[in-house]
């Protein structure tokens, strides 16, 4: 048996697999067509009795064959335990394309297999597609998202991380007969080297919230402070979306470093980027002009950030954000 | 503690201009530390400084890539590598990840702890790292926050991860990629400078590594780029000054109703 796409089912303590999991069954499933219809595989790791539940609902997504590897110690993630089962099963399943979401875990698990199988990797593709020679053609931005590379593999499996929330996903969908195949684990195949001792939750607001908001409300160091940034929320919750921050106003302490946005911060795609008091660094807004539209408030006329905006408001922030938000709070009641 | 730092030299890509046809302009745009790769490094001095040992650099890269290492050495780092080679150009993370993995188990093979920055801004994979480790085969780190403690051939890491942190138990030898941290990067000082002119810069090429061409550089490397553009930004740059009208909330109202994003 050989050929077909596999993919890589995260699993997460929040909703047992991860929602990139979806969107790469998504886009394997619209790949396999340009590919004679090959089969979609995918790879999980779980507790024992933990996949039931879930089972019937993997079917509608359009996986042909689901491996699975089941052991009480598979409750954390373990990146040598996973990489090396992971290693044996794609020599023998042999995929054509192999496909890991680009989470921390995938970024972290895949170039540990794509080494050990001498074979090539793409990270955080944000598209990808079957050339005429029917290779996995993956698109990445690179030096900050100003440049735009498709890359090829000359090896088996073609891997590539592909970043969260640019494909749809494929819930409820794709219905097939999806076989269910129990791999083997050994207790000699747990590697110790790494071991989880705690997990400390730090944020409520996690980063991910970043990578998957719709809307996005960031301040820079005009925010003038953590009170300044409350105002961000207030209009951020109303929105539906999430806060994020220049540099300047993280390093002032206005608002905490994982909220950061650019150069060395978070690469955001929103719909709408609202950026408030922010002047327009380039080393911020590489890191937002894939966002669909920028809405930009800056009192400083000759500020950058209104070279990279839709719309720009030459205004004082405390006066057009209180505002705003009055008005989209009495257009609720 | 024998510590191996892998750092990489970077053009400044707040510095990008472009040519005419749309492709980089590659001359003149500065070249500068991957700014991970401080942290990387500062890391290991914290390290050195509390248990002692050895910090040897590598970069891989073009001859002018020594500067860096001397800036580097100027803090305290013990000894550098440059690991450079005509054949080593165009190589993907597997190809860099092989060579600098055998680099390092050339010259420094008795090496606990391997420290990379988590990405370098320039292709920003984050694979370079977690290569190393998996050639070496020894246990890998990524997304390290701060390295808190050793004991004999135990340390203890601090992960981060999106909604939190892992406190993680490692043996070593391992190789651990650093985030950057809030900390303030050390300055060299003047001693430092001059110590670091005394300093030889070891060389390595490919005839050290016992590597075959085949295996290095672009020949070695199984990723190719097949195409490079230049991403369409379509922003319309309105500009409305609403200083004395006052009516900067009622535009952005409507602009977020027109846009769909919220009813
Ligand atoms: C290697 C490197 C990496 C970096 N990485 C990042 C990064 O990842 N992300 C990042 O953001 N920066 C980064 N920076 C920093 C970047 O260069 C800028 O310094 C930073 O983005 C500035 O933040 P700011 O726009 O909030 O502050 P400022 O540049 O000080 O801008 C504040 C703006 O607010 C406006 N303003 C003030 N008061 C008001 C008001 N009442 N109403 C309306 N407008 C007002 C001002 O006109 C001004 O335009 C990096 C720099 C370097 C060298």
């Amino acid at each position: 048996m050989t050929g077909g796409i596999l993919i890589y089912a995260e699993v997460t303590k929040q909703s047992f697999v991860h929602t990139v999991f979806f969107e790469l069954a998504n886009k394997a499933h619209e790949l396999s067509l340009k590919l004679n219809n090959a089969p979609v595989m995918a790879v999980l790791f779980t507790k024992p009795e933990m996949l039931t539940e879930y089972k019937e609902g993997f079917t509608y997504s359009g996986i042909d064959k689901f491996f699975v590897f089941e052991d009480e110690k598979f409750e954390n993630y373990n990146t040598e335990t996973y990489a090396n089962l992971i290693v044996n099963l794609v020599k023998e399943v042999e995929p054509e394309i192999f496909l890991i979401g680009a989470t921390n875990q995938g970024r972290d698990l895949a170039p540990r297999i794509s080494s050990k199988l001498g074979t090539g990797l793409t990270a955080d593709c944000i598209e990808l597609d079957i050339n005429e020679k029917g290779l996995l053609a993956a698109t990445r931005p690179t030096f900050g998202g100003q440049l735009m590379a498709t890359i090829l593999c000359k090896t088996k499996p073609q891997m590539a991380t592909v970043r969260p929330k640019v494909f749809k996903p494929a819930i409820d969908i794709i219905k097939k007969d999806t076989e269910f195949i129990y791999k083997q684990v050994n207790p000699e195949d747990f590697i110790n080297n790494v071991q989880l001792i705690k997990f400390i939750k730090e944020y409520e607001n996690n980063l991910n919230e970043l990578d998957s908001a719709e809307i996005i409300i960031a301040g820079g160091k005009g925010m003038k402070g953590e009170e300044g940034f409350k105002l961000l929320k207030e209009l951020a919750d109303i929105l539906g979306g999430t806060v994020g921050a220049s540099r300047g106003a993280v390093d002032l302490g206005y608002a905490p470093h994982n909220i950061q946005i650019g150069q060395t911060g978070k690469t955001v795609t929103p719909k709408l980027y609202i950026a408030c008091a922010i002047s327009g660094a380039i080393q911020h807004t590489v890191g937002i002009t894939a966002s669909d539209y920028i809405i930009c408030i800056n009192n400083d006329p000759n500020a950058p950030i209104f070279d990279i905006s839709d719309t720009g408001i030459v205004g004082d922030v405390f006066e057009v954000l209180p505002k705003l938000i009055e008005i989209l709070k009495n257009s609720k009641d | 503690m024998k510590i191996a730092l892998c750092v990489k030299q970077v053009p400044d890509t707040s510095d990008i201009k472009w040519t005419e046809n749309n492709t980089l302009q590659r001359e003149g745009v500065e070249s500068i530390l991957n700014p991970y790769d401080v942290y990387a490094a500062e890391t290991a001095l914290r390290l050195k400084k509390t248990y002692g040992g050895e910090i040897t650099v590598f970069t891989m890269g073009p001859s002018q890539a020594s500067n860096m290492l001397r800036d580097i050495l100027a803090l305290g780092v013990d000894n550098g590598v440059l690991i450079t080679d005509k054949k080593f150009a165009g190589a993907d993370t597997y190809a860099t990840g092989k060579t600098i993995s055998a680099a390092i188990k050339k010259v420094m093979p008795d090496f606990d702890i391997i420290l990379c920055g988590q990405f370098a801004i320039d292709g920003d994979t984050a694979q370079t790292g977690p290569c190393i480790a998996s050639l070496l085969n020894i246990p890998q780190v990524t997304y390290v926050k701060t390295i808190d403690e050793i004991k004999g051939n135990i340390i203890n890491v601090t992960k981060q991860l999106d909604d939190g942190v892992e406190i993680i138990k490692v043996h070593t030898p391992a190789l651990f990629c650093i985030l950057k941290s809030e900390f303030e990067p050390s300055r060299a000082l003047i001693n430092g400078i001059i110590k670091a002119q005394n300093i030889q810069i070891k060389t390595v090429t490919l005839e050290d590594l016992g590597l075959s061409t085949d295996e290095v550089g672009i020949k070695g490397s199984p990723t190719y780029v097949s195409k490079a553009f230049r991403p369409e930004f379509k922003h319309l740059k309105e500009k409305h000054n609403c200083v004395e009208t006052g009516t900067g909330a009622e535009i952005i109202l409507n602009k977020i109703k027109e846009i769909g994003v919220y009813k």
